[in-house]
């Protein structure tokens, strides 16, 4: 029936016409605006992925071309891949160093702030506003501040001769680390919370929770997502830590991924060896990314859940 | 601040009776909070507080050097000096000759610091706004840009300052483009760029993220009015999403701020320790720790931290940047909205300080 209705309506009209008129109307202006907008985005990516792919080009090169300008690697070679485990460098114990110490820095961080959170979020206590403060200040510091003071205690020279030798260990990074990823952590979270309707913990406590208990099985799980991305960002921060790794970890045997590959000296000689180093930086980053690019809904959502609602 | 402190106080003075009904979970709970408080704080206190004070009290001394004079002998620990290491900077004794003439290095340092943050920021801040524009207006595809946005921010800043450093190898890819033969690398005026190019690639895609959170905020009847009105899109632009978007921007150009200022990574893995070019404070501070000149590298990172300061405060002060927008949390409670807008701007300015160079 319908057919038959709409046929002398398209008689009148060529199928050019009728398709035209089907498409949602738009002005050339919005068109060119849609184009140019998708223009610019290829632009961005373009901008943000070129250099990334110069790295990967560069790392999949023979390692006696380390300089070279071909937009390709010609031929390809994995050599440079086999070079960064090879016995000098030391890069494999580096990644489990870096490992170690990421993994502990972002655990300790999350234990730790996630009850401060709750406490910034849920309990009315008086200094607040300074507790707040103070841990807003604390991601202020230059780092460079706290570098000579603590090479000095942890290398056990005068004045502290009480304290016990911490170079070349895990928690001289992973302690420092805290109070880089602390102010972070407390920050989300205490957001996170927030954001949860308060009502939620006192119908569990109406049910027989404790506070303690309404917070763990009932605030914990709804959070879980923005638990989930402080831990991402606090991982990704402590794992491309640098300054506190080069300064504390001088051992060979001790020092983190990024501290290894700027040291890199490669098997190859004198001149910077560059395939070796970017393999290297490869090796590094593509597990984050991976983690990055699965994650990326959940990071950039969790961090704007409260901006757009 | 003091407003918002005070602000605290107060209410949690006077609301109290009222707040038992609010808040169930609030009875009288301050010991519970500091208990749960403490392990952040005490981490806070040990490994920042107490550095700071030892950083100060260093600052006023020197190392011992050479031969004690009265025991023959070399000496060892360490003197006090007063202002010396402060006053030093004025004295001139450490020349060094950088892009901007011969001068203390020092003042070098602090130049090359004060340049760095200046350029990068702006150029960080147009880009990243330009960014969050065009990916406000698409709807398909936002998933890849973003994807790819977060790329430079994964990367670590130390493998980032050696990827750059290939590329700007005077045989590297960025001669070849270019066709020229600039000395990127060889602490010339043009390293100073190359930075600036390798710190505003790492760091522009995500104040674009962040203002795009921002953009997204502003209801679509703010811009229907105004075309209602005919306003044209600059106007749109500079009237609405630029007033609009403020807040966020603020905040996060306010942390690049910070985080440039304290650049380390970038110029140390790229062009090296000890080129004054591009030397920042942060690397002559560290020099001159590594070389067991704690008392000058102290005062020097002192300096820097009250630079960071006043920075800070400007942008407070006199940009209006809502760092701390949970400092009021009793009055704001009460009222939903300002509660949504207290999680936007602490999410916000954290994510920020991760993707920075220290």
């Amino acid at each position: 029936m319908a057919t038959t209705t709409t046929t002398p309506a398209e008689s009148h009209l060529t199928r050019e016409e009728v398709a035209r008129l089907a498409k949602p109307k738009k002005s050339p202006r919005a068109r060119i605006g849609m184009i140019a907008s998708y223009v610019g985005m290829g632009l961005i990516v373009l901008y943000c992925i070129i250099p990334f792919y110069w790295m990967i080009v560069s790392s999949l090169r023979q390692p006696t071309e380390g300089r070279s300008t071909e937009f390709l690697p010609n031929p390809p070679s994995i050599e440079n891949f086999q070079g960064v485990f090879s016995g000098t460098n030391n890069f494999g114990r580096s990644l489990i160093n870096s490992l170690i110490i990421s993994g502990t820095t972002t655990v300790l961080t999350l234990l730790f702030g996630i009850v401060a959170a709750y406490a910034l979020a849920r309990l009315q206590f008086r200094g607040k506003a300074f507790v707040l403060w103070l841990i807003m200040a604390c991601s202020m510091f230059p780092l460079i501040i706290l570098i000579p003071p603590l090479l000095k205690m942890f290398s056990s020279s005068p004045p502290f001769e009480w304290f016990p030798y911490w170079i070349n260990t895990y928690q001289a990074v992973i302690v420092p680390g805290l109070s880089f990823g602390l102010p972070l952590a407390v920050w989300n979270l205490t957001a996170f919370f927030k954001q949860l309707p308060v009502e939620l913990e006192q119908a569990a406590m109406v049910d027989g929770c404790t506070p303690g208990v309404a917070f763990r099985k009932v605030i914990l799980p709804l959070a879980a997502p923005g638990v989930f991305t402080t831990a991402i960002i606090v991982f990704i921060g402590a794992w491309n830590e640098y300054l506190v790794a080069l300064t504390f970890l001088q051992a060979p045997e001790r020092q983190t991924a990024t501290v290894a590959i700027s040291k890199f000296t490669g098997t190859t000689g004198f001149d910077t060896p560059y395939g070796t180093i970017m393999a290297a930086g490869v090796i590094v980053t593509v597990p984050l990314l991976i983690a990055v690019l699965i994650f990326q809904r959940r990071i950039v959502a969790g961090l704007t859940a409260g901006g757009v609602k | 601040m003091a407003t918002a402190t005070a602000v605290g106080k107060s209410s949690t003075v006077a609301g109290d009776g009222h707040k038992h009904k609010k808040n169930a979970l609030s009875d009288g709970q301050g010991r519970l909070a500091w208990m749960l408080l403490a392990p952040t704080l005490l981490v806070i206190i040990v490994v920042a507080g107490i550095p700071v004070l030892l950083s100060i009290r260093e600052s006023f001394f020197q190392t011992n050097s050479g031969v004690d004079p009265n025991t023959g002998l070399v000496a060892g620990g360490e003197s006090f000096v007063g202002l010396k290491n402060f006053t030093d900077i004025f004295a001139g004794a450490n020349q060094v000759e950088g892009s901007y003439g011969t001068m203390d290095r020092f003042w070098n340092a602090f130049l090359n610091t004060t340049l760095f943050t200046v350029v990068c920021v702006l150029l960080e801040t147009v880009l990243g706004v330009a960014m969050a524009l065009i990916m406000s207006k698409a709807f398909k595809g936002r998933g890849v840009v973003r994807a790819g946005i977060l790329v430079p921010w994964a990367i670590p800043t130390i493998v980032s300052a050696l990827m750059w450093k290939l590329i700007f190898d005077e045989a590297g890819v960025m001669n070849r483009i270019l066709h020229q033969q600039i000395l990127w690398l060889a602490d010339t005026g043009a390293s100073f760029w190359a930075i600036v190019i390798a710190d505003v690639w790492k760091t522009a895609p995500f104040i674009g993220l962040l203002t795009l959170a921002g953009l997204q905020t502003i209801p679509a009847e703010c811009y229907e009015a105004a075309k209602v009105d005919g306003a044209t899109a600059w106007q749109q632009f500079t009237r609405i999403t630029l007033p609009m978007v403020r807040p966020t921007l603020v905040v996060a150009v306010l942390f690049r701020t910070l985080d440039t200022l304290r650049m380390f990574d970038l110029p140390y893995g790229m062009i090296g320790p000890g080129k004054y070019r591009v030397e920042t404070l942060s690397i002559f501070a560290y020099q001159e720790a590594t070389q067991n000149r704690y008392g000058p590298a102290a005062a020097y990172a002192i300096i820097l931290f009250i630079y960071v300061l006043l920075v800070a405060f400007v942008f407070v002060k006199v940009l209006g940047a809502d760092v701390i927008g949970d400092s009021a949390p009793p009055k704001k409670k009460k009222k939903k909205g300002a509660g949504d807008d207290d999680a936007k701007t602490s999410a916000v300015p954290s994510l920020e300080m991760m993707g920075g160079a220290h």
